[in-house]
């Protein structure tokens, strides 16, 4: 996967977190929470959907680093660099 | 309790209502299809189970609700909302300026997490059971409060707020509640009825089939037949019924609507059976209601019955219903059963039941039981209203029955105000 697809993946993600929301506009260097309705439920579901779909297994301890758009690509690429978008 | 409360303080009546069946999403729809004769049942299919029937309500989620709120929480959370949203509407109360910390929230559930579980677990053998991928919304789904405590959530109530785990008894004794704690004064607004999400539980549909209970018919509409000699078993419902209740002089204080009032109540236990009903111990809940209402078998006018359509379980209450009301003789009550349209909305049941009868304090009309071809004789009951409904010289007073597994028995008395 490129960064472009991890970034789909995530937006595809919070779609369905936040299905309230307008997600055509955000920002990617802005932390989620200053943008969208987003608390620490909504976190582990982010968390949840990439272990149930890649099997992503993300540590607690890592889980400031899924902040904002940036930092969760940048993050998240060296596990996703060799699979296949789903 | 209630008899001789002449002050207003101490009478409790109902002034707002909020409701989603399966035939219809607000009071005056659901009058209008009992009258209609118009049934919620349809064909329904389910996990592991199959084909089977039930009555599914079809009420907008987010007419209340934003899309997270309904994805986050429970179907039963989710007719909580709608009906408790529909009833403060109802009711005319100036919510944006109320003390929602003198509000509270009272619901009879039959059950509740079970779908949650059942949803969880069928999620996990995609996982070949790695607890890993179980859900962290497992347990604010499937706490016991759930359902009261969206309500709560949504609201914004901040007075208490819980359920009353009472199966099939549990929308009166959620309405009880409300009422009791409106008495001790714990609040000033008791949102208190039941609700149910039962459909989406293999579950239910499967323990009812292995015990023979589980209604079948070619036609869906014909399913549930209470007192028919065809009858064969229970369709499974969802359902919600919420009351707004006051004492009375907070509702006069604010000229509110006043549908009736709660003037006598009982509840108690067959201590025989796990499913078996006791139609002694029926008896006994219904003569304690009418004496504590001050009022004898005669005064009453409707008695809506609990009766599910099962063989056995329509016989007791039939029984029951001889015990008390045989000797009123021409002052016999109209009795009808709802079920007969909507099957079983479980925890909504006895709310719901009663909600369809309370017009007929101003139509003067009994709504029937439908669906009884060939009545069965174990199952005559004076004045039994059948497929049709009945024009009455005047409701009065209506006796609305709810009775559950490990015989919890429910008998509730609303006067016309």
């Amino acid at each position: 996967m490129t960064t472009a697809d991890i970034k789909d993946v995530i937006i595809d993600i919070l779609e369905g977190i936040a299905p309230d929301e307008d997600l055509s506009n955000l920002d990617d260097q802005t932390p989620f929470r200053e943008q969208l309705e987003l608390d620490s439920m909504d976190f582990l579901d982010i968390v949840m959907e990439l272990r149930k779909r890649y099997r992503i297994q993300i540590p607690e301890d890592d889980y400031v680093e899924l902040a904002s758009m940036d930092s969760t690509v940048k993050y998240l690429e060296p596990m996703m660099r060799d699979l296949e978008k789903v | 309790m209630i008899a001789g409360s002449t002050s207003d303080a101490q009478r409790i009546v109902i002034t707002g209502v909020g409701l989603t069946a399966p035939n219809a999403n607000s009071l005056a729809d659901f009058r209008a299809a009992l009258l209609a004769g118009k049934s919620g049942v349809r064909s329904y299919e389910i996990r592991y189970v199959g084909a089977t029937l039930a009555g599914v309500c079809d009420f907008e989620e987010t007419r209340y609700q934003t899309r997270k709120e309904v994805r986050r929480g429970t179907r039963a959370g989710s007719i909580g909302v709608y009906s408790a949203n529909e009833a403060i509407r109802d009711a005319g109360l100036e919510w944006d300026t109320m003390d929602r910390s003198r509000v509270g929230v009272y619901l009879g559930v039959t059950e509740h997490g079970n779908v949650e579980t059942e949803n969880e677990i069928y999620e996990l053998t995609q996982f070949d059971y790695d607890v890993k991928y179980w859900s962290h919304h497992h347990n604010p789904r499937t706490v016991a409060n759930n359902p009261a405590g969206e309500v709560s959530l949504n609201l914004g109530i901040t007075g208490p707020h819980y359920t009353i785990g009472a199966a099939c008894a549990a929308g009166n004794a959620g309405l009880i509640q409300g009422a009791q704690m409106l008495l001790l004064g714990d609040c000033d607004v008791a949102l208190a009825g039941g609700v149910s999400e039962s459909v989406r539980t293999f579950g239910i549909f499967a323990s009812f089939k292995s015990q023979g209970a589980l209604a079948e018919h070619v036609d869906p509409h014909k399913a549930s037949r209470p007192f028919d000699t065809g009858r064969n078993g229970i369709v499974v419902s969802e359902g919600g019924c919420i009351y707004v209740l006051e004492r009375l002089e907070r509702a006069k204080a604010r000229g509110a609507k006043i549908y009736g009032e709660i003037v006598g109540y009982a509840m108690n236990s067959d201590a025989s059976d796990f499913v078996m009903p006791n139609a002694q111990r029926q008896t006994e809940c219904m003569n304690l209601a009418l004496r504590r209402a001050g009022m004898s078998a005669s005064d009453v006018d409707i008695v809506s019955t609990h009766a599910t359509s099962t063989p056995s379980g329509d016989v007791q209450e039939s029984l029951a219903v001889r015990n008390v009301f045989q000797a009123c003789n021409g002052k016999a009550p109209c009795v009808n059963n709802t079920k007969s349209f909507i099957g079983h909305t479980m925890g909504a049941a006895g709310a719901l039941e009663l909600a369809g009868n309370l017009p007929a304090f101003d139509d003067g009309v009994c709504h029937a039981t439908i669906n009884v071809d060939e009545l069965d004789p174990e199952c005559q009951v004076p004045n039994l209203v059948t497929n049709e409904p009945r024009e009455t010289r005047g409701v009065e007073v209506i006796l609305n029955n709810s009775f559950g597994m490990l015989g919890t028995n429910s008998a509730l008395i609303v006067k016309k105000y």
